[in-house]
């Protein structure tokens, strides 16, 4: 259905539902998700908070908290499905193919050990060499991250670092097996202002260079705008629209997504007011039926409440579930 | 900056236990204190060493022979300096130095003690993390349930419990005493070398450590969890390491710090404790000892007791310290030197 290049994706989600068991009932949180990362590539995930796309990522590494679940839908890593893997065989897909950066540097490492232990630790984990060989790369990752007189500090417990300096230490674990794909989850929410933008381009480049592809989850449009080159926008556990990040920034067509970039300041506008969109994400229990955003929509009609809009294709590899692109009913 | 940081560590260190000495001092004199009052007004010392054809001017004389009309912070002084080399008098029931007769009985205690707290720690953190890492399976609800027991059975009816069972109905174990023991050097009496010596030793064991044990396992679960759902540990599997490096390399390290002080502090009340356990198999410690003394009203016995009990604890509690700052790097350094 998505629409493909000759090139493989390196990882395709097709349809993906996560569910939560709970005792009033099972609650959707993603709902027949379905996106593409093709190799190199950054993928930028919008949304706000609860809309999913954490979640997203623990269930492409294979993380999800239970009682959460992969209910339905397929999981493709280079042509292999990984969503039904043994446990074993997922566990060496982690850190091995799949790097995973969390959002808070101070709580990612542990701080019983030192940097060196745990680099170490997961280089020998995925890789056969020695010691001295793991520490020698080790070293190395933490001198291309940014960390100064690395082979000195390598030796420092977390608490040595400061949160940006973590951060990168995170980077380095993270990418310390050459994994094809790196999610990054929140990677600077937690950081200061004055090192976001640090910590965005080391892992840029460093993925860049070895030819990762990125996953970026965050709600700062403007990291997106920066780092991506298509971005997903995610509302109610459901992808809402998909496209190059400059279409979706400069001509978005969900109206969602029109509202999200609405309420983003620029200084090149002169706006007396940013756009809001009234009311608020629904939660998981309280979904509307039809399209997720028809509560908030102003441009909704009866069958946006009726029926639910699947992701069409809108050309220059742009999707977007929104009835209102539904080129075959002739009535819009 | 990590020079200054390693500079900082050394002195911080020597400060660090220069402190934590300074404080125990200051806990055993106050404890000293207590004893000394007890010596010194609980009955008179007067009355309880001479017959009663003693005249007055003879009790009077003792007194004041004795010192025991001097000042009241003299006479304390002189009690601290003797209690400092060991010497607590002569007990007024066995007619022996005190010291003497704690130190005969000592190994007894502490062999006792020793092996229940390893067994409480080694049982316990095991458990515990079994029963952590199996959340939900029946061993693990069934380990839990008993555990409950262990906790709430009083010490007494679980070592009558133990005599029934292995000593009275199966007689697989002997019910009382220390078995054969044997000496190491000149005066520790140990029965840990012979066969009886060890059967001996292996229900008062049971006895004392099981609420420990079971204290130590809810303990080391309850902090396992917690540990398990930290960020660290997330990062962790998603590195792909394996469960068991997540486990045992990160997760329990990470639980052990706080275990350590409680099972430190477990060990102090196990050898202060170990009177009900003692009395019970009349095993030949300090504990008995105690209560025999309490029976007799020996007061210089009953005074060395509650200091050497106030010692062990001081000293684990300095151990305990020591220990924290070997496991948890944080602690080892300036905190002004985290930032940047």
């Amino acid at each position: 259905m998505a629409p493909l290049p000759n090139k493989p994706p390196l990882l395709s989600v097709r349809d993906l539902v996560v569910e939560f068991p709970t005792r009033r009932g099972t609650l959707r949180a993603l709902d027949k998700v379905s996106f593409d990362i093709s190799e190199g590539e950054v993928l930028g995930m919008v949304g706000e908070s609860g809309a999913g796309k954490s979640l997203t990522g623990a269930a492409i590494i294979g993380l999800l908290e239970p009682p959460g679940r992969v209910a339905s839908g397929e999981i493709w890593l280079r042509g292999e499905r990984i969503d039904n893997l043994p446990r074993e065989k997922m566990r060496r897909i982690r850190g091995r193919r799949i790097g995973m950066v969390f959002q808070d540097p101070l709580t990612s490492l542990n701080p019983l050990y030192t940097v060196a232990e745990q680099l170490i630790e997961t280089i020998r984990t995925h890789m056969d060499v020695s010691e001295k060989e793991a520490r020698a790369r080790a070293v190395a990752l933490l001198d291309r991250v940014g960390i100064p007189a690395a082979a000195r500090r390598i030796d420092d417990y977390p608490h040595h670092f400061s949160g940006g300096m973590r951060q990168r230490v995170v980077i380095a674990l993270a990418l310390a097996a050459e994994p094809e794909l790196v999610i990054a989850d929140e990677p600077t929410t937690a950081l200061d202002v004055s090192v976001q933008a640090q910590i965005i381009d080391v892992l840029k480049e460093i993925c860049a260079e070895r030819g990762a592809s990125v996953m970026l989850i965050t709600h700062d449009m403007g990291v997106i705008a920066e780092t991506a080159d298509r971005v997903a926008v995610l509302y109610a556990g459901r992808l809402a629209e998909i496209g190059p990040v400059r279409d979706v920034i400069q001509a978005a067509e969900h109206p969602y997504t029109v509202g999200l970039m609405g309420s983003i300041p620029t200084l090149t506008q002169t706006a007396e007011r940013l756009t809001q969109i009234p009311g608020s994400m629904p939660r998981l229990n309280a979904i509307a039926q039809g399209c997720a955003f028809n509560p908030r929509c102003t441009h909704a009609f009866e069958r946006c409440r009726a029926e639910r809009p699947e992701l069409i294709a809108r050309g220059g590899d742009r999707q977007v579930a929104c009835w209102l692109y539904d080129t075959e009913a002739q009535d819009v | 900056m990590l020079t200054v940081s390693a500079v900082y560590a050394g002195s911080d260190m020597l400060a660090f236990i220069l402190r934590r000495l300074v404080q125990s001092v200051i806990v055993m004199l106050t404890v000293a204190l207590v004893a000394f009052a007890l010596f010194r007004f609980v009955g008179d010392p007067i009355a309880s060493m001479v017959g009663q054809e003693t005249t007055l001017a003879e009790r009077a004389e003792m007194r004041e022979a004795l010192g025991l009309n001097d000042p009241f912070v003299v006479q304390f002084a002189k009690f601290v300096t003797r209690a400092a080399t060991g010497d607590f008098g002569i007990s007024y029931r066995l007619q022996q130095p005190v010291m003497e007769l704690i130190l005969s009985r000592l190994p007894a205690t502490l062999e006792l003690a020793l092996v229940s707290g390893v067994a409480a720690f080694v049982f316990g953190v095991g458990f515990g993390v079994y029963t952590a890492l199996n959340r939900g399976n029946w061993l693990s609800g069934t380990i839990m349930t008993a555990s409950l027991i262990g906790v709430s059975l009083p010490t007494f009816l679980i070592g009558v419990l133990l005599i029934w069972v292995f000593a009275v109905e199966l007689q697989w174990l002997p019910s009382f005493g220390r078995g054969e023991t044997v000496y190491i050097g000149n005066w520790w009496r140990t029965g840990l070398l012979t066969e009886s010596g060890r059967a001996s030793l292996i229900l008062p064991a049971i006895t004392l450590g099981l609420y420990q044990m079971t204290l130590i396992m809810r303990l080391v679960r309850a902090e396992m969890l917690e540990v398990l759902r930290t960020d660290y540990i997330k990062f962790a599997r998603a590195r792909g390491l394996s469960n068991r490096a997540v486990h045992f390399g990160h997760a329990l390290k990470n639980t052990l710090v706080p275990v350590i002080t409680i099972t430190g502090l477990q060990l102090g009340s196990i050898i202060a404790f170990s009177i009900i356990t003692e009395t019970v198999f009349q095993w030949p410690g300090v504990g008995a000892l105690f209560i025999n003394s309490v029976r007799f009203v020996d007061v210089p016995v009953m005074a060395a007791y509650l200091m050497l009990i106030a010692l062990v604890f001081v000293v684990i509690n300095l151990i305990v310290d020591l220990l924290y700052y070997a496991v948890d790097p944080r602690l080892r350094v300036d905190r002004a030197n985290t930032r940047h």
